[in-house]
């Protein structure tokens, strides 16, 4: 049974967080390495499995952030501190960090899509020197739905950040922008295209959108990172579900430059 | 060399083989086919010869063997789990040599693909001892010879069986002593060296973007009914779900289970959310075609496709995959575009 890839291990809630009215933030106790990007395979015993992006990490635990919106995500909805979920992994390449140090880097998320990648937006907001300029693009469907706002606010301090919904519904009370991420991106100037990485995760349409914005304004596709979201099941290039021409996103993925990217249809 | 068994001599191999192997062989299954007063073939355990069907196609292959239809690879409970047993028995499978060739695919996949081995599979392979069934002739619809899986050197035996007894010949110590005490004849296993059904095969560097959004695939939105029968029946299908399932009288107690699953039937692309990446008929039947003879062999050298026809053999909407790949051939001879 050791050999045994497939069968998950127990592991304890230390702590829950609502994000949203539908997004949890889970702290959950995990010992070994992890990188930015992968993702584990959450489990709870007689409900199923599910593939979830690792939205951060520490010392002794994993941050996983997620939205109810299925069968399994309804049951860990329930779940509180001292309960245990079941995870296996972790799989995917993930983002190399490397890749963007002394770089111009522009991070641009949609709703969810801000979990893969907020423990790189930590990081080099933490260490900025460690970049050359920072931009961060943040779009929402509307303010209720904003994810890890004390977050974005120690962003702002070192990061130029511009968070927008799709629609404030007229809310007072709410001072960043109204529009698609689409509409913003022109606001980011690039004075050296050699210089940029952009990291762009969201829905299939957002990616496809933002990243012909940045096509548009010359960012070659060797420099536009996606991740993809597909219906990971066993998480290990077995199920079938994932695939993609000849691409397992499990185990080649779930993160690509664009000159892959482009090459993936459904 | 080989050697030359009455038909009560071979029964006594089996019976041998018996002892510590659950023996496979496609068998009929009387009044079960796909039309009225029709046989069904299926890989079933066989104690005699004679139970072998060996003049026709068996109507599924023998993957279930080791890829089961369903499988449980754990139990749970409160406490945490248990991995299901398999039985202890080795296994023997009477198989033609297309379905050799597709065993190779299997392998690739729940072997060689990702960074691990499938625990499942594996465990079921090890136990697995192949005898070829020669096929004397091409049967109805195959393709075996265009896909180059016509032929293998990959078994342990390889037998002639006809109503007159079994020819043989071994490729193993343990099947060479024995069948020892035997008549000893010439015997080399034939292949078949031509289809009925030629198909021509694309080279995959002809392949090009404008064949996935060519207009040919339109016509499966009217035709394929999606019902998956074609990867049900393919040998080289390996795709699957795992799903839970508890227990009534203790909904904390189950079991994890891993079944098949189709690109052909709904649900197989769509993420919690609802959000599906391939929608119609049409775009199901292009993925299914270009892993068969295409995105396959870019990643692991080889075509998945084997040629048995099987899919041909099954579609209840007469759609033939040999046709198929014709036509994707034709279209790319005449440059792949259709101005869309």
């Amino acid at each position: 049974m050791e050999n045994n890839e497939l069968i998950p291990k127990k592991h304890k809630i230390l702590d829950v967080y609502a994000q949203t009215d539908l997004d949890i933030t889970y702290i959950v106790e995990y010992h070994g390495p992890l990188v930015v990007g992968t993702f584990l395979q959450v489990s709870i015993p007689r409900v199923g499995e599910a593939p979830i992006s690792v939205s951060d990490f520490g010392d002794g635990f994993v941050e996983l952030t997620i939205r109810k919106v299925g069968t399994l995500t309804d049951e860990i909805y329930n779940l509180n501190k001292g309960d245990y979920m079941y995870l296996r992994g972790p799989y995917g390449n993930g983002f190399d960090i490397n890749q963007y140090k002394n770089k111009h880097l522009i991070v641009v998320t949609g709703g969810t899509g801000l979990a893969p990648v907020k423990q790189l937006v930590n990081y080099f907001s933490d260490n900025k020197n460690e970049v050359k300029k920072f931009d961060i693009l943040l779009g929402f469907k509307s303010p209720k739905d904003v994810l890890f706002k004390d977050s974005i606010a120690k962003w702002k301090k070192n990061a130029n950040v511009i968070v927008t919904v799709d629609s404030a519904n007229a809310l007072k009370t709410w001072d960043d922008k109204e529009g698609l991420v689409t509409e913003f991106i022109s606001e980011f100037k690039v004075k050296d295209i050699d210089e940029v990485e952009v990291i762009v995760v969201g829905s299939p349409l957002m990616m496809k959108f933002t990243v012909l914005e940045f096509l548009k304004r010359g960012i070659p596709k060797s420099k536009i990172w996606v991740s993809f979201e597909r219906k990971m099941s066993c998480g290990v290039g077995k199920c079938g579900h994932c695939k993609i021409d000849d691409t397992y996103v499990c185990v080649d993925g779930p993160v690509f430059d664009f000159v892959k990217g482009e090459t993936l249809i459904d | 060399m080989g050697f030359k068994l009455s038909n009560i001599e071979f029964n006594d191999i089996i019976k041998e083989l018996s002892k510590n192997h659950k023996v496979y062989a496609p068998k009929r299954v009387e009044s079960r086919g796909r039309f009225s007063d029709t046989d069904l073939i299926l890989y079933k355990e066989i104690e005699a010869v004679e139970e072998i069907v060996y003049d026709k196609k068996s109507t599924y292959s023998p993957k279930e063997i080791i890829t089961p239809i369903t499988q449980t690879m754990f139990y749970f409970n409160e406490d945490g789990y248990k991995e299901a047993n398999i039985d202890d028995k080795k296994i023997v499978i009477f198989i033609r040599p297309c379905d050799i060739n597709a065993l190779r695919r299997l392998d690739t996949i729940f072997l060689k693909n990702g960074d691990t081995e499938d625990y499942y599979y594996k465990r079921l392979r090890e136990k697995v001892t192949i005898i070829m069934i020669e096929c004397k002739e091409s049967f109805e619809n195959c393709f075996c010879v265009s896909m180059k899986s016509n032929k293998t050197e990959k078994y342990d035996l390889a037998v002639r069986i006809s109503d007159e007894g079994v020819l043989c010949t071994s490729n193993t110590k343990e099947f060479t002593e024995l069948l020892s005490k035997y008549k000893e004849v010439d015997f080399k296993p034939k292949f078949v060296k031509k289809n009925i059904n030629v198909v021509n095969v694309p080279n995959i560097t002809d392949i090009n973007k404008e064949i996935f959004n060519h207009e040919m695939w339109d016509e499966f939105n009217a035709r394929c009914i999606a019902c998956g029968r074609c990867t049900t029946t393919c040998s080289t299908c390996t795709c699957f779900n795992t799903t839970d399932l508890h227990y009534d009288d203790n909904p904390n107690s189950g079991e994890r289970r891993r079944t098949w699953a189709s690109c052909h039937i709904d649900g197989f692309t769509t993420m919690a959310g609802g959000h599906n990446f391939r929608k119609d008929n049409a775009s199901r039947m292009r993925f299914k075609a270009m892993h068969k003879i295409y995105d396959y062999q870019k990643r692991f050298g080889e075509n998945m496709c084997v040629g048995c026809s099987r899919c041909d053999d099954i579609c209840p909407q007469y759609i033939k995959f040999s046709s198929t790949i014709n036509k994707i051939s034709n279209v790319l001879k005449e440059g792949g575009k259709d101005g869309k």
